[in-house]
């Protein structure tokens, strides 16, 4: 048991659970799952399917940070790639076409993996500031989209592209699958490689790394490159979603969504080590609080409010100190809380 | 130097019974010690002893799990170091903690700055920290920025403003490793003075020639449990390290013995360095070093031994010269250029850019091969534990588990961790900058006899220590420098210590012998 809830998933994992089970309590039809036009159908694959662009920025997300960046740019690379995606299949004849749309797709990937590459220049190469680099595109990013869709909230109507938000596949929404297929790639790609170890390595001591002979210039890059990529998908799952390039309110926010995300499941913003298991269930957990808030009723001009009052126990209900606090309570008043680990400690210093 | 207020006042710290556990370890076992007022207290024992633990149960960075902790005749629970601080307990570490980009006053008078009408007055700040300084006799403007002044006068400010704490209990961690013989001649200085006012000092030095020159007593510690108190007059220096490692050190002339093989300096020389420099940084210099010779680097700190070696291994960049490798032309601008020549380099601060602290002993070893290797190709791990295991027995790295984090061992077994690294991408050149500094005498030697040994097989090394003895022990040639600059190159069968430091000093001023 004790080791169970020493388990670094722990925390994110019941905090996840809770959420879910007070919904069910409130309204038993919150977890219900039913078949409908031959696929699963209820809140809770609401939940899934809504979570994929989520999911794949956080994912990014995930690795930037473990290199000690960050990437504020993800929500303006989303409405690029929405944009350049929903431009080509509106200036085609047939929008219904597969072959449209998977140029679409890949254009909008292409410009999403050099806005990506732009970010890693300027962090690894240039040496300038994550949070100011990429700040630079955060800001440029909605008005290159907008340039791109003439300043008008492009619409379109292709079944083809409407598939790949909508969609479902083997009883499951496609975006949830997809978006599951990729973080189990890119956990493969990290782990079953080096790339991870050497990816916390560099996050935990850049100088060390260097002289170590790791390639960090190469790793930082490719994390950046890889959050832009990422940030491209969600872009067409949104635009997708919404059948429109809304230059102004895709993946608005959604920078800090995804870096309370990776936070939540574990972690640190300090760099080092990562953990995508974590990060999925974070995700989740947000998701599904954002689908509560409405389930639940709460005026749109409350729910920030209440968003934040959940998160700040939940973010509290996993913090170290908050642990030894309550060992401290158990234990008789006069007798000082033990010492968990020297890094506890030294962390408390 | 005896006692000198003698044992009948009561301690000014009394810790009774100290019990530490951490996961596995039992860091202090029931430890007692004791800290007088006017007294210059030294604590020894080998990394892993359990002195920094102890320290830090003063300091209240750590709780401790048993005992008790009594200052002043008050029984004290620190649950944070402001607890600490308040009962009169300041430290200063070897790795100033002070704000190097705030003012010599600002840091001094930092959260005890006078005031007028709630604002701070600065002048007035100023003038104190001036003061408090001017009583250690230490004369410099306040105003100035901290980072502009040496490490030696950054502790003296860090003293000083222990002392507008009001401290009553000085702890000194090693403070003495950046410091030149003068600067440590000055803060000795200090140290005394402050001492015949009636502050209670903690030193903690692993150079037993100044414990031996400030201390008045000596407590001993070994894994976790107290050994002894003792009078410095009543414990001579074999005695204290025979206590601190408890057995008899090995006799370090095997050690030079093994070393002095020849050398075939027939062939090409492993590298062959030909006016390497960087204007503002160090003036061309030569270098060879033969296969399976020791080249020892000496000179005094900043005198540009790092500067040499960190640009031989392309961490910084050369702007003149040429290498060679094996005979071989080559270009090193970074690291990556000199492991692919299968050059090594571990460097002078272990914990800043050599381990990767909350990366696992395992993973830390395993570092430069899979570098080497890229990231594609990970190293299996059949492959991982066989190299890991036969580093760790190799070089009896403590704790022997592989899983530990690399932050949470000593600096002694990091330095074994740093080796093992490099050893297992099969270098031909291995370069260590100051592998022995801040280890304990046991370590230390495990460090130079498998230096020697790994010579005798063919491993080519370049050595730098501050601590010439060494230096002359396991090296053949030794490079000497002075302000950045190359003066000139010795055999070491041909010159004793004396010698050495002579040459240091006065060759090319037309006052050597």
């Amino acid at each position: 048991m004790k080791t169970i809830v020493k388990h670094r998933l722990f925390w994110p994992s019941a905090a996840l659970v809770a959420l879910i089970a007070i919904n069910a309590a409130v309204r038993p039809n919150f977890v219900k799952i039913t078949m409908l036009d031959g696929h699963l159908y209820g809140n809770l694959i609401d939940i899934l399917r809504q979570s994929a662009p989520l999911m794949l920025v956080s994912l990014g997300m995930t690795i930037v940070i473990a290199t000690r960046g960050i990437d504020l740019s993800v929500g303006a690379i989303m409405a690029v790639s929405g944009a350049v995606a929903l431009q080509i299949i509106a200036g085609s004849s047939e929008p219904d076409n597969l072959g449209v749309v998977a140029w679409a797709v890949f254009a909008a990937l292409a410009v999403s993996l050099v806005l990506g590459a732009w970010n890693g220049f300027l962090v690894s190469v240039v040496g300038i500031q994550p949070i100011i680099a990429t700040l630079v595109l955060m800001l440029a990013g909605r008005g290159v989209a907008l340039l791109i869709t003439g300043g008008k909230i492009t619409t379109v109507n292709s079944s083809p592209y409407k598939y790949l938000s909508t969609g479902y596949l083997l009883l499951l929404p496609f975006a949830f699958l997809l978006a599951m297929a990729i973080v189990a790639i890119v956990g493969a790609v990290e782990r079953r490689s080096a790339l991870g170890v050497l990816t916390e390595a560099v996050g935990i001591n850049p100088e060390a790394s260097r002289l170590a002979g790791v390639r960090s210039r190469g790793i930082v890059w490719s994390a950046y490159v890889g959050s832009g990529v990422l940030a491209g998908i969600a872009g067409i799952l949104y635009s997708s979603n919404i059948k429109a390039a809304d230059a102004n309110n895709a993946g608005q926010l959604i920078e800090l969504y995804a870096i309370l995300a990776v936070v939540m499941g574990g972690t640190s913003l300090m760099g080092g080590k990562f953990t995508i298991a974590g990060t999925v269930i974070g995700v989740l957990f947000i998701q599904t609080l954002d689908s509560t808030i409405l389930f639940l009723g709460i005026s749109p001009d409350q729910s920030p409010v209440f968003f934040a009052i959940v998160v700040i126990i939940v973010v509290l209900i996993q913090s170290p100190s908050m642990h030894r606090w309550v060992r401290g309570l158990k234990h008789s008043p006069d007798k000082q809380s033990p010492v968990d680990a020297p890094s506890d400690a030294e962390v408390a210093a | 130097m005896t006692d000198t207020q003698g044992n009948a006042a009561p301690p000014l710290v009394d810790m009774r019974s100290i019990t530490i556990q951490f996961p596995g370890v039992l860091a202090l076992d029931a430890v007692d010690f004791s800290l007088r007022a006017g007294e210059v207290h030294s604590l020894m024992g080998e990394n892993g002893a359990g002195k920094s633990t102890l320290i830090k149960a003063l300091t209240g960075v750590y709780a401790i799990d048993e005992g008790t902790i009594t200052v002043d005749g008050t029984e004290r629970k620190f649950d944070s170091t402001a607890d600490a601080q308040a009962a009169g307990i300041s430290t200063v570490y070897q790795e100033v903690n002070l704000c190097t980009n705030l003012s010599v006053g600002e840091n001094v008078m930092l959260g005890h700055e006078p005031r007028t009408a709630g604002f701070v007055d600065w002048p007035a700040a100023h003038a104190a920290a001036a003061e408090h300084l001017a009583a250690l006799g230490v004369t410099i403007d306040p105003k100035t920025m901290l980072s502009a002044h040496s490490i030696a006068v950054q502790q003296l400010v860090a003293i000083s403003r222990a002392m507008v704490l009001d401290a009553k209990v000085l702890i000194l961690d090693e403070p003495t490793s950046s410091l030149d013989r003068g600067e440590v001649e000055r803060l000795f200085d200090v140290v005394r003075g402050l001492r015949d006012k009636g502050v209670a000092i903690l030193f903690v030095s692993h150079f037993l020639d100044q414990v031996y020159e400030i201390a008045d007593r000596i407590t001993v510690l070994r894994n976790g449990q107290l050994v002894g108190e003792y009078a410095v007059s009543d414990l001579p220096r074999d005695q204290l390290v025979t206590k601190m490692i408890g057995r008899t050190l090995d006799d370090l002339s095997a050690i030079s013995d093994a070393a002095e093989h020849t050398v075939d300096r027939t062939g090409a020389p492993v590298l062959r360095a030909e006016g390497i420099g960087k204007r503002g940084f160090l003036e061309p210099a030569d270098v060879d070093v033969y296969h399976g010779e020791v080249v020892g680097i000496a000179g005094l700190l900043g005198s540009g031994r790092t500067e040499l070696v960190r640009l031989l291994y392309g961490a910084d960049k050369p702007d003149s010269g040429r290498i060679e490798v094996a005979g071989k032309h080559v270009k090193i601008t970074s690291p990556r250029h000199a492991i692919d020549n299968r050059v090594a380099f571990s460097s002078e601060d272990r914990r800043a850019d050599g381990i990767i602290g909350d990366l696992t002993v395992a993973e830390n070893i395993i570092l430069g091969v899979q570098a080497r290797r890229g990231w594609l190709r990970k190293v299996r791990r059949s492959e991982q534990d066989e190299i890991v295991n036969a580093s760790i027995g190799a070089l009896d790295v403590r704790p022997a588990n592989p899983n530990a984090l690399a932050r949470n061992l000593s600096g002694g077994n990091q330095q074994k961790l740093l080796l093992a690294r490099w050893l297992a991408t099969a270098p031909q050149l291995l370069i260590l900058d100051e592998p022995t500094r801040g280890i304990d005498v046991g370590a230390k030697a495990d460090i130079q006899r498998k230096v020697t040994e790994l010579s005798q097989q063919g491993l080519s090394v370049i050595f730098i220590s501050s601590e010439l003895e060494e230096v002359l022990r396991i090296a053949q040639r030794v490079v000497v420098l002075r302000d950045r600059k190359r003066i000139g190159e010795l055999e070491s069968s041909a010159i004793d210590l004396d010698g050495l430091v002579d040459y240091i000093a006065n060759e090319g001023k037309g006052t050597a012998a």
